[in-house]
């Protein structure tokens, strides 16, 4: 492994001969070149970018870099990672712990389990011991960006025949953050105070041992903590307990180190009682699904000509109905569905606007939506700017086209049809993720 | 007295000894006590369960004419005859007096809300009387499907509107929150002449607690999103760049079947159609 940088011959005379095939995407828009003597030279002209008032700036992150390519580090497998390596921040024999149990929700880590990892640093770091950050996860997962996230030393409790963490099992997950309280006895032990089952399994081990915790905790250091009493009307300030369920927010999740993630293995003492069996998830009617919460909403706006259409189309498509002023005003809509300003702060990751101008008292409602669909007559309203995916055309066709192609889709009619032959590849990987998603959720 | 009790289309079970802790909750703005509005929902549901035989218990100070019995009249207000009080000095802690009432008096399954509305309201109540009695507990429970002398169905909230189906083995407690019903409304009548049952039981001083410091809430501090720039031209950069994200992909001239397709797609990548 060496990071001698050495010149590769053929590269430069490919860069060097405007006519060859491959010129292009070696120089590009090449800002920095070995000159014949081996110096880097910047070309000035070559990149830049439009700068807020008109002017031209020279890009000096480097990174619109191309003419990397020309230098290869040899040894390192090839191609040279543009994202700069973070330091690695070791513990070498800990005499402390301090113990975060993520949510994980989906296999992967929440901003809120970021939060705690951070918090768990800061604590950390101002304990007289060695101590490591240790996570515990349950069951499969799906990140792989643990080590960024600040785990110095990952409890992983893997599905076996005899222990298993899919779906709900707190009586399980318990027995075995029991069995790691007596071997490794935490110097602390960090909740994500969430209703992704944080909050839930942080009261069964508090409880369960005996200790009293902080909960909604929100400001943290080694001394004090600051929970966050009923209603949130009050604060507590107290000593600082070994249980703590951390409010979000908490702290600033970690982002200049790497960790080292070290398996550290921890026996199974307990058995526990199971009382408590999963079942599986039941299927939810959308629309008893509270507005604020829902997951995908199809909203209808004064561009709706067609109602009955519209209703069908959402409980098709298995979409809460949703709605802007003027439907509801209009009498088309119920009240509790209107969304804005003046009506529900809506959530959804998808939100798909059926013929709705976006006004800004609109917009305010969505402003938390992921990805914004419109289906609108006119290009130039504000919904389309706030859209991810706008289709200028009258709502009728396009949701009689919708409902067409997925009706088609649901009965596998469309699967061996020329459009999507190459779509249904893409969609079984999707699903299964989704599947994955399901089961590690 | 209780027109819908019996109506929905829970079993009822008259064998079941249904208990449901109730607190004096406070309105968030005004503060002033009221039914706690979890616990009222846990009266709810055990009214659904059982009826009017649905015992109610709290554990606090006695109070006599003042605005706090008032608040847990209310909870008589929704159609039950008598509440159980285990008196107590004000700050004194709830579990051991509650525990030993549940160990003579015997339950199937104690219902609560998930969180106070006043003091530390830590929730942890129902997890440590679960865990004196050796009962298992559920958390936030939106509707008991269906119970029998072993065990009972349950339907759990998850978040974003979902449920989940669970079996648990009676008894067990379970706590509720937002998802449950709703609690019904007060009657004024039944609410005064429900009977309060004052009894004697453990008092013991929270001691840890009364070293805490109480301040009204202080608002939390908003995160900015500041990006951290190692270099001048990362500065640089951060300062004089434009926002991200501004406006999508626009479909204005294909036709209605590979717009319409692109939504479809667009639902497929993001998991919501199946
Ligand atoms: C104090 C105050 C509070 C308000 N609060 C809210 C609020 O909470 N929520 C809210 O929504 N509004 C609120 N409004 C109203 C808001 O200002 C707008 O009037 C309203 O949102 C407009 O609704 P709309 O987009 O459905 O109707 P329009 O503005 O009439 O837009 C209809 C859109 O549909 C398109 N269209 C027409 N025909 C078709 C077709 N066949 N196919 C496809 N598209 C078509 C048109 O091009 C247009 O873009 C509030 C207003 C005030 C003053």
């Amino acid at each position: 492994m060496s990071d001698v940088i050495r010149r590769d011959p053929r590269a430069e005379r490919i860069a060097r001969n405007r006519l060859h095939p491959l010129h292009q995407s070696l120089v590009g828009a090449a800002t920095e070149q070995r000159g014949p003597t081996g110096l880097l030279r910047k070309d000035p002209r070559a990149g830049y970018f439009m700068g807020p008032n008109g002017l031209r700036r020279i890009d000096r992150s480097g990174a619109s870099h191309p003419g990397a390519a020309t230098r290869v580090q040899r040894g390192t497998g090839g191609g040279v990672s543009t994202e700069p390596t973070l330091p690695l921040h070791q513990v070498e024999n800990p005499d402390n712990f301090i113990v975060c149990v993520l949510d994980m929700v989906g296999g992967r880590l929440t901003s809120h389990d970021k939060d705690v990892l951070g918090q768990a640093h800061i604590l950390a770091k101002s304990s007289a011991q060695t101590t490591a950050v240790t996570a515990v996860v349950f069951g499969d997962h799906r990140e792989e960006a643990l080590d960024k996230a600040g785990v110095d030393r990952l409890i992983h409790f893997e599905n076996s025949d005899a222990n298993h963490y899919q779906g709900y099992c707190p009586e399980q997950k318990l027995a075995a953050l029991q069995s790691v309280e007596s071997q490794l006895a935490p110097g602390h032990w960090l909740f994500p105070d969430s209703i992704h089952g944080g909050a839930d399994l942080g009261c069964r081990l508090a409880a369960r041992i005996g200790e009293r915790p902080a909960n909604h905790a929100w400001q943290v250091d080694s001394e004090n903590t600051i929970c966050r009493g009923g209603s949130d009307r009050i604060d507590i300030k107290r000593q600082t307990p070994r249980i703590l369920l951390l409010a979000e927010e908490c702290a600033m999740p970690i982002d200049e180190t790497r960790h080292e993630v070290l398996a550290l293995d921890v026996e199974h003492l307990v058995t526990p009682d199971q009382h408590i069996q999963d079942l599986g998830a039941v299927d939810v009617d959308p629309s008893q699904i509270p507005l604020a919460e829902a997951e995908f909403i199809l909203s209808a706006g004064n561009g709706v000509k067609d109602w009955d259409q519209f209703h069908d189309v959402a409980s098709t498509l298995g979409a809460t109905e949703g709605a802007s002023r003027v439907a509801v005003d209009d009498g088309f809509m119920p009240r509790f569905r209107q969304v804005g300003a003046t009506g529900i702060w809506v959530t959804a990751r998808v939100y798909v606007a059926v013929g709705i101008s976006g006004a800004i008292q609109h917009l305010q409602g969505i402003g938390q939506c992921e990805k914004v669909v419109a289906i609108n007559t006119d290009p130039g309203c504000d919904m389309v700017k706030r859209a991810d995916l706008t289709v200028i055309g009258k709502s009728q066709d396009i949701l009689a086209e919708l409902l067409r192609l997925y009706k088609e889709r649901q009965s596998g009619v469309s699967d061996d049809s020329a459009t999507l032959s190459d779509k249904t590849e893409s969609d079984e990987s999707v699903e299964d993720q989704n599947k994955e998603a399901r089961r590690v959720a | 007295m209780l027109p819908d009790a019996n109506s929905s289309n829970t079993p009822v079970s008259s064998g079941l000894k249904v208990a449901a802790l109730v607190s004096v909750g406070q309105h968030p703005k005004s503060g002033r006590p009221r039914r706690a509005d979890q616990d009222a929902r846990a009266v709810e549901m055990g009214i659904r369960l059982c009826g009017e035989h649905l015992s109610l218990v709290h554990a606090g100070p006695e109070g006599k004419g003042d605005i706090r019995e008032q608040a847990l009249r209310q909870y008589l207000g929704m159609g039950i005859k008598g509440l159980t009080i285990l008196h107590q000095q004000e700050g004194s802690d709830a579990l051991p007096a509650l525990a030993s009432h549940f160990k003579d008096q015997g339950a199937d399954i104690i219902l609560a809300g998930m969180r106070a509305e006043s003091g530390e309201a830590s929730g942890m109540l129902p997890y440590l009387l679960a865990d004196r009695l050796g009962w298992p507990i559920v958390s936030s429970v939106a509707d008991i499907i269906s119970i029998n002398e072993n065990d009972a169905e349950i339907l759990q909230a998850l978040p974003r509107g979902q449920r989940r189906k669970l079996r648990v083995s009676v008894p067990f407690v379970a706590t509720v929150d937002q998802a449950a019903q709703i609690p019904r409304q007060i009657a004024f009548g039944p609410s005064q002449r429900g009977h309060l049952k004052g009894q004697e039981s453990i008092d013991e001083i929270d001691q840890v607690k009364s070293d805490w410091e109480e301040t009204p809430a202080r608002k939390r501090p908003k995160r900015l999103n500041i990006k951290k720039a190692k270099s001048a031209a990362d500065r640089f950069k951060a300062a004089t760049a434009k926002p991200q994200g501004e406006g999508g992909k626009i479909m204005k001239d294909e036709s209605s079947q590979e717009k319409a397709q692109a939504i479809l797609d667009l639902l497929v990548s993001e998991g919501i159609v199946k």
